[in-house]
């Protein structure tokens, strides 16, 4: 597949939105994984997204072309970038927003009852709670 | 008339209304108060049986699967619902089990969750329903991950209404498992669109076939398949993401548990398999290898369910780490992947979700017929104090031991009688089938005959007069589940004949 390093360097760098977008989604899942602060995996969610939706968005982008909306009365649609991945991260942000908002609900109940945002002492804490 | 409607195509609408018809009664709720809102959702569910059962009996006259356009855009610029035999046959049984779960659990969810906030409850079931609809009906991958996520949220709610600390806790692990669970899948499908160009699944098919045999993009195909089916998997609770289950269904109120293991789950598993059929192809998915990944971990839990399962303090908790092992049922089935299997695995998924939500209701009554003790020195006679929780008990667990007469018999049948057909792997998987049942009857019965011993105290005994309703909606569960534990041979047809519709198409 790739003949050399120098080859893989060059084919990285060609397409460097791909291992930003992967990097991003690595970083994000790791922190939703083994973070055991629940506000960081609230921003590690969103980091997993934000990288996602990066690699979606650049799919679709046609270098030279303009954004999908029409102006100046071109309709040719050789003069935009395919708007379907534009639609899809639309779709996924607020997906996304939604998803959030409903963890940090959950953050806040938690801390409300627990008073701490670490996962570990909250398990403790519910642990002491089956016990008495 | 009937004749007329159907030659007319008018029920090629049905799937589409019913899930409108959900999204207006979620709304419509809001403005309800508790006891009018859960009326709502009964002639809800009641619509969309009727909707869905006209849907599978058409298709079952016709004998074809057809394909809606949305606002008639077609292919491949609009979104498709697709419906053959499997997609209204499952719809409608989660109809059926959502219906019995919330009318068996209605008396907890009237004291579990406060009475301004109950009217919500029956929104996130509305909710929970929908997007069970478009999981079993979508012909769009994006849109099966939206529908997905949609039912992340509800079944989070339906968690977290339980105002306490531990289904708070529960909650919280539940959505972090599923988020990791939808990143992979976002990511697998965005991996996948990059590739191929295409959001619809016969489109899909069609790309993913080209490029497989061209030989290009074989590593992004294999890590986008990698990352869909473990996103699922997860979500799902497969072997060894199974840790949050006991948590979740333990502390939820019967009826959302009942929704959670029988139903939810369930809907997962249904897309992974379209998605495996109609997306990816059977023969690309089996030339991945990733098969017998799924075959490995199913078998896994299926061992480590049931021993965690006996291990179980509390019966909530058994009940949980029991549908441990029954998931690695279904992935070993869908593993195996012969027809045959497959077969099994749609017995197994029935099975599963009929009598799931008859053990978390019935083991919830006899909770409460105990005074609240979870742990089995108070459940210690509980099957006298309340006989019909008591006999749904037993029932549930014969059904999972898969004691003939009973559905789960049916699918332990043909996995075993589909391992023949599986020379190289048929010893694991009777060998693995034989160790779980036994796990099985230990757990289960040990569970039953402490529920049945003791004496008879008559004063503390609660009638079927003062629960009415879990009676009916227990027993009708159970009486489907001996229907087709007694005449399986029509679900074979229709799971046969759907299955090679999803290989036709």
């Amino acid at each position: 597949m790739f003949t050399s390093l120098t080859d893989l360097w060059a084919h990285m760098a060609e397409n460097y939105i791909v291992v930003v977008s992967i990097i991003l989604f690595g970083v994000g899942f790791t922190t939703l994984l083994f973070s055991r602060n629940l506000l960081k995996k609230v921003v590690g969610l969103n980091i997993m997204d934000t990288g996602v939706y990066l690699l979606l968005v650049s799919m679709g982008f046609i270098d030279g072309r303009h954004a999908p909306i029409i102006a100046d009365g071109i309709t040719d649609a050789a003069n935009y970038i395919n708007p379907i991945p534009s639609g899809l991260v639309l779709t996924g942000i607020v997906v996304s927003v939604s998803v959030t908002a409903i963890m940090l609900s959950l953050v806040v109940r938690l801390y409300e009852k627990y008073h701490s945002l670490n996962l570990d002492v909250i398990y403790e804490l519910r642990n002491k709670e089956d016990h008495t | 008339m009937l004749r007329d409607l159907f030659a007319s195509g008018f029920i090629h609408n049905f799937p589409l209304f019913a899930i409108i018809l959900c999204l207006l009664c979620a709304v419509v709720s809001f403005v309800l108060q508790a006891r009018g809102a859960r009326r709502i959702t009964y002639m809800l569910l009641s619509a969309c049986m009727a909707l869905n059962g006209s849907v599978l009996l058409h298709n079952l006259i016709t004998g074809a699967s057809f394909t809606y356009s949305m606002g008639h855009f077609p292919a491949p610029w609009g979104n498709e619902i697709a419906a053959g035999l499997l997609e209204p046959f499952f719809a409608l049984l989660f109809g059926v089990v959502m219906l019995c779960s919330i009318t068996a659990g209605k008396n907890r969810i009237a004291t579990d969750v406060r009475l301004d906030k109950q009217h919500f409850y029956y929104i996130l079931v509305d909710l929970a329903q929908v997007a069970m609809f478009a999981l079993c009906y979508t012909n769009d991958i994006f849109t099966g991950y939206v529908f997905i996520e949609i039912c992340t949220l509800a079944s989070c709610g339906l968690l977290m209404i339980r105002d306490a600390g531990k289904p708070l806790v529960a909650a919280t692990r539940y959505m972090i498992f599923n988020l990791i669970g939808s990143g992979m899948f976002l990511m697998g499908i965005t991996m996948l669109y990059g590739v191929t160009g295409h959001l619809l699944f016969p489109q899909l098919q069609q790309a993913v076939a080209a490029s497989w045999s061209s030989g290009a993009y074989h590593g992004v195909m294999i890590v986008s398949i990698g990352l869909t089916v473990s996103g699922l998997a997860i979500k799902s609770g497969l072997f060894p993401f199974h840790f949050w289950m006991p948590d979740t269904y333990g502390t939820a109120t019967p009826a959302s548990s009942g929704i959670l293991s029988g139903v939810i789950s369930k809907g997962y598993i249904f897309l992974l398999i379209k998605i495996i059929y109609r997306v990816y192809g059977h023969s690309v998915f089996m030339e991945t290898g990733m098969q017998n990944i799924l075959f490995l971990f199913g078998i896994a839990g299926m061992i480590v369910g049931s021993i965690s399962a006996i291990r179980a303090g509390t019966i909530t908790k058994m009940t949980a780490f029991s549908s441990a092992a029954q998931i690695g049922y279904i992935f070993m089935g869908i593993g195996m992947g012969t027809k045959e299997a497959m077969v099994a695995v749609f017995f197994h998924i029935c099975a599963h979700a009929i009598t799931k939500p008859v053990l978390f209701l019935s083991g919830g009554a006899l909770i409460d017929a105990s005074g609240g003790g979870r742990d089995f020195t108070s459940l210690r006679g509980a099957a006298h104090r309340n006989p019909a929780a008591g006999l749904a008990f037993l029932c549930g667990s014969l059904s999972m031991i898969g004691f003939p007469i009973f559905t789960g018999f049916i699918s332990k049948l043909y996995f075993a009688l589909s391992a023949f057909a599986f020379p190289h792997k048929s010893m694991v998987v009777l060998l693995t089938l034989a160790v779980s049942t036994i796990l099985n009857v230990i757990y289960f019965m040990y569970v039953s005959v402490i529920l049945y011993t003791g004496r008879p105290d008559p004063e503390r005994r609660i009638g079927i007069g003062r629960q009415k309703a879990f009676f009916a909606a227990v027993f009708l569960l159970i009486l489907v589940n001996v229907a087709i534990g007694l005449h399986s041979q029509p679900l074979t047809f229709l799971f046969e004949s759907g299955l090679q519709l999803f290989l036709q198409s």
